[in-house]
């Protein structure tokens, strides 16, 4: 929902990053004002992902020019758990495994640490418990998923679930989702949706990347961003969505070419 | 001068070099003071102190030219002289200190405690004990150890030999037959440091009856820090068809030297298990010994070792087959950081009449730091030719990624890597038969580990 005069809790200017010396992102450059959904799209391998990560603070990245503001503040100036707790949350495209770490203690542990951040007790096992239960129900998830490993044997779609878990507890201001929609038959995707539909509100803001206009079907986006070879190209209303599944990509870089 | 050894010892090469340390050199002479016990079990044990200590005369300190301590020098005792018998005076404890309240483990149905290897009553529980178990230390005892103290193979190696030149006093636990005994019986070895390093010989025999089941949690501790060599020898019979669950915990200070050794013997169709999980030590290492002698017998040996700081943590395992139909499953795991090493020598031997054995063996290794070392070495010895063996190693760091997904939920760096080593440890820890011990022993890792970023 596009809101006149509200905070911009994100602003990228001109974003530069590498990778073990190969330059990714090429001068990327967006905001994201409080209770807007942007949508991005954009071929295999012209650094979506990596725009994510770089978001959340993956070392393996080196920034090289530009600024990202989040909430005012110089974002690359903290740790990749200061930036969760101060309401920067990813959705993994690839959620990793993480074998022997029970689901429900590494859940309590984050929301905990958030918690903290905030100057609040930290809830116990009980009180937990009973919070996780309530936020289960937002992506229809089977109480059983608590008891095993993190994502360890999880399909596809059960472990998009569990990152909209984590995202219902933590309630971050800014959410990236990176391909959630991606491998998910139609009901899942209804149910993530919906998921992620309850938990917007005027104050916090989405950033889905997607392949698909099918998501922005069920999460209506105000802003469609094309992503291209490490920078935002083209930026459009929900009909660019639907033009892009119609045509690919081919037709923005002839644009282009003709607008140089 | 000659000494007969057995056909599966290898500690026992003698050294006559200019360097040899006698292991009557290692302490002060031993006044092996009258023991206080019945006339029959004083008889024996004096007789089984005298071959040992005949035999100890002889024996010199095991060095890296041995292939058996190859990864683990034992120079650092050489410059302690420990002390003997001076320290043996009784210790009075209280039973209601908040230091040993919190070892006490609620789900066990008895507890003997040992402090400075001296039996302390008033801090053991064996009052109602159930149908079919004894439980005592070597002064309790009738004539029941004759045949089984100090008759598994490997009775001559050093440390062994060591231990039973100074054998004072024992924890001995006995389960009758077809008595199922599902609650643990909880040994309790303490060390209580005195300014002087001690040569301590704790020793436990335990004899599960056929078809009888034992829960047993045996715990070594130093309350504080101390420079003790503790040699403890554990012997375990488990007769046809009997079960043996055991959890042996070494959590020693990190300065005391601990030399362990836990000899069984498996008769048909019987069932061992080991949960033993290693912490303490500046040197520690780790015998563990499974002689299977029936048909159908099943071996689990679990294993967690724990090293930091200057520590050189050693386990050594062998199972020798003997029968058909046996199987065993091994799974050790290292976790190493600082400049710490970890030994894993695993021997498995299945000799021609072993037919149909299954055993797998793995050593997984977790390195915290670049400095940390792990040295690993299957030993497979497979005659047979009908068999299912297999083993593997293997030596991983933290996942960056891993601990990049628990950063980017709010948990800081060590957070990320403490929630790590415990998945990495859980499922070591999970099947030991008390909660509070587990939680305990988390705790405990979490505190002994530092991970460096790689
Ligand atoms: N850690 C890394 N090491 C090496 N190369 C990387 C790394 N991360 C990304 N890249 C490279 O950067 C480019 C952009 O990758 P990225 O994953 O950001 O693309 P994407 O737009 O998310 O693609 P997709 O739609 O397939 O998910 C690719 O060429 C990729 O190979
Ligand atoms: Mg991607």
């Amino acid at each position: 929902m596009i809101v006149e005069n509200s905070e911009v809790i994100l602003s990228v200017q001109d974003l530069t990053a590498d990778v073990d010396g190969t330059p990714i992102l090429k001068g990327l450059s967006l905001e994201i004002k409080a209770g807007e959904i942007h949508a991005i799209m954009g071929p295999n391998g012209s650094g979506k992902s990596t725009f994510s990560k770089v978001l959340a603070g993956h070392p393996a990245y080196t920034i090289t020019g530009g600024t990202v503001l989040f909430k005012g503040q110089n974002l690359f100036e903290s740790e990749p758990e200061e930036r969760s707790r101060s309401g920067v949350f990813l959705a993994f495209q690839y959620p990793l495994e993480i074998p022997g770490v029970s689901n429900l203690d590494f859940l309590r542990v984050a929301y905990n640490s958030k918690r903290k951040h905030q100057g609040l007790d930290e809830l116990d096992v009980f009180d937990f418990d009973e919070l996780v239960q309530e936020r289960l129900a937002i992506v229809k998830m089977n109480p059983s998923f608590l008891e095993r490993s993190v994502n360890e044997g999880f399909s596809g779609g059960e472990k998009k679930r569990n990152e909209i878990l984590q995202m219902a507890l933590l309630e971050p201001t800014l959410a990236i989702l990176d391909e959630t929609d991606s491998g998910l038959d139609i009901d899942a995707l209804k149910i993530v949706a919906n998921g992620v539909n309850q938990l917007t509100r005027p104050d916090n803001a989405i950033l889905m990347i997607t392949h698909y206009q099918r998501l922005l079907d069920y999460i209506v986006p105000d802003y469609v961003h094309v992503m291209e070879a490490g920078k935002i190209v083209t930026t459009g209303s929900k009909a660019l969505a639907l033009e892009l599944e119609a045509r690919g990509y081919d037709w923005i870089r002839e644009e282009e070419a003709i607008a140089k | 001068m000659t000494i007969q050894v057995s056909t599966d010892l290898d500690l026992q090469s003698v050294d006559h070099s200019a360097h040899a340390v006698y292991l009557s050199d290692l302490c002060e002479r031993l006044d092996l003071d009258q023991l206080a016990l019945g006339a029959e079990t004083a008889a024996l044990v004096q007789s089984l102190r005298d071959r040992a200590s005949a035999l100890a005369q002889e024996l010199t300190l095991p060095t890296t030219r041995q292939e058996e301590w190859r990864f683990t020098d034992l120079a650092p005792l050489r410059q302690i002289k420990f002390a003997g018998s001076a320290w043996r005076q009784r210790v009075l404890a209280n039973p209601d200190s908040e230091a040993f309240k919190n070892l006490i483990l609620p789900e066990a149905v008895a507890r003997l405690v040992f402090v400075n290897n001296c039996y302390m009553p008033e801090l053991s529980a064996i009052a109602n004990l159930p149908t079919g178990l004894a439980i005592s230390s070597l002064a309790g005892q009738g004539g029941a150890i004759a045949g089984y103290l100090g008759q598994q193979p490997g009775a001559e190696e050093v440390f062994t030999t060591l231990n039973t030149a100074h054998l004072t006093e024992a924890a001995v636990i006995r389960v009758q037959r077809h008595q199922v005994i599902e609650s643990p019986v909880h040994l309790l070895f303490i060390s209580s440091p005195v300014p002087a390093s001690r040569l301590v010989s704790p020793r436990c025999l335990v004899v599960a009856e056929p078809s009888s089941s034992l829960t047993l949690v045996e715990e070594y501790l130093t309350l504080g820090t101390g420079t003790d060599l503790i040699n403890a020898v554990t012997e375990i019979w488990l007769q046809e068809n009997a079960q043996v669950n055991h959890t042996r915990i070494q959590r020693h200070s990190q300065t005391d030297f601990h030399i362990g050794k836990t000899a069984v013997s498996q008769a048909r169709d019987s069932r061992y298990t080991c949960h033993a999980v290693s912490l303490g030590g500046r040197i520690s290492r780790h015998n563990l010994k499974v002689h299977s002698t029936g048909q159908q017998t099943e071996t689990t040996l679990n294993g967690l070792t724990v090293a930091a700081g200057e520590q050189l943590a050693d386990t050594h395992s062998a199972i020798g087959f003997s029968q058909p139909h046996c199987t065993s499953h091994q799974l050790h795991k290292c976790i190493v950081s600082d400049r710490a090493r970890g030994v894993f020598n695993g021997k498995v031997s299945v000799p021609k009449a072993a037919q149909l054995t299954d055993a797998s063996q793995l050593n997984r290794n977790l390195l915290l730091s670049p400095k940390a070392r792990i040295d690993t070495k299957p030993q497979l010895e497979i005659v047979a030719d009908n068999v299912k063996c297999s083993h593997g190693a293997t030596v991983s760091q933290l996942e960056a990624e891993e601990v990049f997904y628990l950063q980017s939920r709010g948990l800081d760096y060590q957070s990320a890597c403490n929630l790590l080593v415990e998945g990495f440890a859980v499922e070591m820890l999970e099947q030991i038969p008390s909660a509070t011990l587990r939680r305990t022993l988390s705790q405990l890792i979490l505190s002994q580990i530092r991970t460096e970023p790689a």
